[in-house]
């Protein structure tokens, strides 16, 4: 741009240098006057806050430091994603407590947004009855505090039979106050070649579906996709799982001594929160739903009806992917919310971060850094759902030229 | 402008003078934190801050007026006596067994009374100093009576309720590692919530100190559907602690404690106490009393302190007597030592 006039005097860009004068009246040097000051003010701030702090630690002899980290933790943890025992290190059981944190966040979020997109289409029903139904659910939850609704959820989990007298309404499951019991399959190195199978057929699929519609946007023939889709997703891990041998032996939970031995579990209190998080977060998400659809043109709707398409088929091809683009954003914030909204599981006994960082720190007495890193955990997630979120908003965003 | 350029140096002026009172303040006030001692704070305060447990019977637990009663609010009371000779001069502030030690080290209370185990780590790394052993206890188990268990080796395979933060988690990991039993925890913050977890069926079996047990299974509405298992798998020697560095205000509540046994020891109560102090012609009990030495003032308050303190709370039996027997909990290792227990006092001289 700069290079499209060879004009000398327009090189030197902007206005000519005037030097600074060591006067008041001088807009540069106030400025900079100021930018010292502020910074200097927050700087020694920050360095007093500090140091007030390291020298109180000193003075009361309290241990500082990350070393507690590799000591032995000793504390039991009642549910884990990943080999765990109380010989393990703090890491590994803050590390627990963190996968513990993601697996009822991601979970949450996605029961979430189906359960909140489907009460916020309801609202919108012409139903009445419908309509009415989904007005009431969005009022009655968004007005009751989350903390209750938990406890709530927990003391009724709580009030099921005990595992002798458990509820077994389907063979093999089981309800009882100790949680659910699914069957399962003994987990072989088979089935994880079956599940890659299945992953690698997924990606083949998509690959395939972006294929056929480069032919139909050249030749106007829409092709079916299912087929090889089911072929790829369902035959090849078949293929591969057969190719291993075809191991399947049943893990059928069975009451043994206090508990169900075997199986598959999902404690109450992962339960009750999960089902609070969702229930509670669905309640918001509806409203930005519904929100969105309303924002949509109605015009859009009549044109669309003009062309002889269906009500579901209007929403889900032509009003969904622009109401999307005012949905994104607040979204963002219920994700948010719902993950950090997770660590009130500390009352209902669900070992996410929280609960063992505080434990930690509790057992160690560095309170401090147990602080920090729940924390750290905490900016590392939410700053993840921002940036994917953000990815998505723009990805959406209406192409404009 | 001439007005806003004065205003902007004025403001300059007032940020620097900030400024340099800051830097000294920094300098000042931390080692305040440290070398003034927390007796002097708590006499200019006029009242003692205690922390207690957030309800436990017998232990510290608002009665039906609100008045904080209990084994470890007395001790507080205690020290309010020795202090004022008033023990209504006492701020409860109920812990969790995870806030206890902030709580602590914060200086939001100037002491823990509040079944807190003296171990090693606590002592050093927290930063406290524990000043005795006021009552002698093992962590158990509880179960339903319906359950059949009859020893915790039966609990392999079971689901066992704790609350975290305590010694209690980790001996119950121990416990478990030592004697290769599996078991499923719950782990719930509060007291009344990891009680009701029990209640309800979520857990077989919930672990606390046995004197916590007792307390727990007092307070059901059927406590004959509720056993305490024999067995006891770790000491638990509870007691009141403050801060590292608190060393006055240390000795003081270490010989209030010794105090209270040494009265049991010489037969002294809240009812005769007042006449011993007149007529007692043991030396001991003299000087104990404060009619001779000055025991008081080594100790930086008034010579009549443990006549105050017997007078308001009464000796380690009669407080033991009034908060833990109606729980259902006896005297065991915390029977004075001439009866076979634990609790001894140095001499008062």
């Amino acid at each position: 741009m700069s290079s499209s006039t060879a004009d000398p005097r327009l090189a030197s860009a902007g206005p000519p240098r005037r030097p600074i004068r060591l006067s008041w009246s001088d807009e540069r040097l106030r400025a900079i006057v100021w930018q010292i000051l502020v910074v200097g003010i927050v700087g020694s701030i920050v360095w007093w806050l500090w140091s007030n702090t390291v020298h109180n630690l000193e003075v009361r002899r309290i241990a500082t430091g990350f070393g507690f980290l590799q000591r032995e933790a000793g504390l039991p943890i009642g549910e884990s994603l990943i080999d765990y025992d109380p010989t393990h290190s703090y890491l590994r059981a803050l590390t627990v407590g963190v996968l513990n944190t993601l697996k009822v966040a991601v979970v949450g979020v996605i029961l979430a947004t189906i359960l909140g997109t489907l009460i916020g289409i309801a609202k919108l029903s012409k139903n009445w009855l419908v309509s009415k139904l989904a007005s009431f659910y969005i009022e009655v939850i968004r007005d009751l505090p989350l903390l209750l609704q938990l406890l709530f959820w927990y003391t009724i989990l709580q009030g099921l039979p005990g595992p002798r007298q458990a509820l077994n309404p389907v063979d093999g499951v089981f309800l009882s106050n100790r949680g659910m019991k699914l069957p399962w399959i003994e987990w072989l190195p088979a089935h994880n070649w079956a599940l890659l199978a299945m992953v690698a057929g997924a990606v083949g699929t998509w690959a395939y579906a972006r294929a056929m519609r480069a032919k139909q946007y050249a030749d106007g023939q829409p092709r079916k996709i299912w087929p090889a889709g089911l072929a790829l997703m369902v035959g090849l891990p078949l293929v591969v799982w057969a190719a291993h041998g075809a191991p399947f032996t049943p893990d059928i939970p069975a009451l043994r001594g206090f508990n169900f031995r075997g199986g598959i579990s999902i404690s109450p209190e992962y339960f009750a929160l999960l089902l609070g998080l969702v229930t509670y977060t669905a309640g918001f998400i509806a409203e930005i739903v519904r929100a969105g659809i309303q924002a949509v043109n109605q015009g859009q709707w009549e044109a669309a009806e003009a062309l002889g398409m269906r009500r579901a088929e209007i929403l889900k091809r032509i009003v969904l992917p622009q109401a999307l683009r005012v949905i994104v954003p607040p979204m963002t914030s219920q994700y948010l919310n719902l993950t950090k909204n997770s660590s009130l599981a500390v009352a209902i006994g669900y070992q996410d971060i929280v609960s063992i960082a505080n434990t930690t720190l509790n057992q160690t007495g560095q309170a401090i850094e147990g602080i920090a890193i729940i924390m750290l955990v905490y900016l590392s997630i939410s700053l993840s759902i921002s940036l994917f979120m953000n990815w998505y908003n723009a990805r959406i965003a209406l192409v404009e030229r | 402008m001439k007005a806003l350029r004065l205003s902007v140096t004025r403001a300059l002026g007032g940020v620097a003078l900030a400024a340099s009172l800051a830097a000294p303040l920094a300098a000042q006030q931390a080692p305040a934190a440290g070398t003034a001692t927390t007796l002097d704070a708590i006499r200019a305060r006029g009242s003692l801050i205690c922390g207690v447990n957030t309800g436990l019977a017998g232990f510290a637990q608002p009665d039906s007026q609100g008045v904080w009663r209990g084994f470890d609010v007395d001790y507080c009371r205690a020290v309010a006596a020795a202090l004022w000779n008033d023990a209504s001069r006492v701020r409860y502030v109920p812990t969790t067994a995870q806030n206890r030690f902030t709580a602590l080290q914060s200086g939001e209370v100037d002491m823990l009374s509040r079944n807190t185990t003296w171990t090693l780590s606590r002592d050093t790394s927290l930063g406290f100093d524990f000043t005795g052993i006021n009552f002698y206890d093992g962590q158990g188990f509880m179960v339903k009576a319906s359950a059949g268990v009859r020893t915790a080796r039966d609990l392999n395979g079971a689901t066992i309720c704790v609350q975290p933060g305590t010694t209690t988690e980790q001996n119950l990991t121990d416990w478990a590692r030592a004697n290769r039993i599996q078991f499923t925890p719950v782990v719930i913050e509060q007291l009344n919530d990891v009680v009701q977890a029990y209640v309800s069926g979520r857990c077989d079996a919930y672990t606390t100190d046995v004197s916590g047990l007792a307390s727990t299974r007092s307070a059901q509405a059927r406590p004959q559907e509720h056993v305490i298992l024999p067995d006891v798998i770790s000491k638990e020697p509870l007691g009141p602690l403050v801060r590292h560095g608190d060393q006055r205000f240390a000795d003081l509540l270490r010989w209030i404690h010794y105090g209270l046994i040494g009265a049991e020891e010489l037969g002294i109560t809240a009812a005769n106490v007042a006449q011993a102090a007149a007529s007692d012609q043991r030396p001991e009990v003299q000087r104990m009393l404060g009619r001779t030495g000055d025991l008081g003032r080594m100790l930086t308050v008034d010579n009549a302190w443990l006549l105050n303190v017997i007078r308001t709370v009464g000796n380690y039996g009669e407080v033991f007597e009034r908060n833990l027997v109606p729980i259902g909990l006896q005297r065991g290792p915390n029977a004075l030592w001439t009866n076979g227990g634990l609790q001894y006092s140095p001499p008062f001289r």
